[in-house]
């Protein structure tokens, strides 16, 4: 047990709030009424929108600059969406891209 | 109930393997902290957020404000509160369970209701393939976490890179939204062009927000163009 104990709890207690208070908001927002057209559209456009940003977010990570920061990751990304436009699996298309940037991180650059 | 547990677990399985290196990672960190399998399965839990998770380790040293912590959590998460608006009217129905939803909302969950292709003429069969998604991805993230807890050190293989593995489930993600009929390709190019220059412009720990904000002002803006090309069923 560590001694600062009512601490920690403190702070998970305050992430878990503040997590679910941001996932509920929209339904508190919008109980009991139409969704107004101008958000209905943006439930609509927005998944595609946030997964774009989330593998941007993804690769934030990467050194444009060097061969060495940049190619395992960008390569892995190709081969990832040409494995999946080829076959369709997605667990094929993940795996084969995992195991391309593993490969390219450990051994080549 | 049972078609849409067989369903379900098919489908959250890209999520299992992608949480293993995260988990993993997860739980070596609170372990290094100073913090045992207890703690790392009660965060998994009751958090829930993997980045949140991630920055939460630092809090726990002290230091900080309860206020910093709050206003640091709903910043890296301000992302969830556009996760529930496509499912607003859809989970209405769904009772007590829609709070389950709601609660079990981070980006994996959010990803694999978006690809959720279950029949949609069996509503109660529906309804329980969101369950059973959010619950097996909860419980795999939990288990997950508190094995990599428990054996951090027995460990012997490189996993450098392995954590391509979040990065690959979302470019299937997006590849399978832009096959799908009656979808426009731009709002992932505006959220691309967005997120490239607010990379380039604050970095790559401060870009998500304003990204986000001027995304939802580009997808206003071309509301015309999107809808259009929606109607028409075919890609802008």
């Amino acid at each position: 047990m560590p001694e600062n104990t009512a601490w920690i709890l403190s702070v998970i207690a305050v992430c878990a709030l503040c997590t679910l208070f941001e996932r509920a908001l929209p339904f508190l927002l919008f109980r009991g009424r139409q969704v107004p057209g101008p958000v209905d559209y943006l439930g609509r456009v927005l998944p595609m929108a946030i997964i774009a940003t989330l593998i941007v977010y993804c690769l934030r990570g990467v050194d444009l600059y060097t061969a060495a920061g940049c190619a395992p990751q960008l390569i892995a990304c190709a081969v990832t969406a040409l494995l999946h436009l080829w076959r369709g699996s997605t667990l094929l298309s993940i795996a084969g891209g995992t195991l391309c940037c593993m490969l390219l991180t450990q051994f080549v650059f | 109930m049972k078609k849409a547990f067989r369903y379900s677990l098919r489908h959250s399985l890209p999520i299992l393997i992608s949480f293993i290196p995260v988990g993993i990672a997860y739980g070596i960190l609170m372990q290094t902290a100073g913090l045992n399998w207890i703690w790392t399965g009660a965060c998994s839990l009751f958090i829930f957020a993997g980045s949140l998770q991630f920055l939460a380790v630092s809090f726990f040293a002290g230091g900080v404000s309860l206020v910093t912590v709050a206003v640091m959590a709903l910043l890296l998460n301000s992302r969830h509160i556009f996760y529930g608006i496509p499912f607003i009217e859809q989970w209405r129905r769904y009772g007590v369970w829609r709070l389950f939803l709601i609660f079990a909302l981070p980006d994996e969950a959010f990803s694999l209701h978006c690809s959720n292709r279950f029949d949609e003429d069996d509503a109660e069969g529906k309804k329980w393939s969101f369950v059973f998604d959010a619950l097996l991805i909860l419980i795999y993230w939990v288990a997950l976490s508190i094995l990599g807890a428990l054996v951090c050190s027995l460990i012997p293989f490189d996993t450098a890179g392995i954590d391509f593995a979040l990065t690959a489930l979302f470019i299937v993600i997006l590849i399978e939204q832009l096959k799908a009929p009656g979808k426009s390709a731009l709002p992932a190019l505006i959220a691309a062009v967005s997120s490239g220059i607010c990379l380039l412009c604050f970095g790559p720990s401060g870009f998500i927000l304003p990204s986000l904000m001027i995304t939802v002002l580009g997808l206003i803006v071309f509301r015309g163009p999107i809808s259009r090309a929606e109607k028409e069923g075919g890609h802008a």
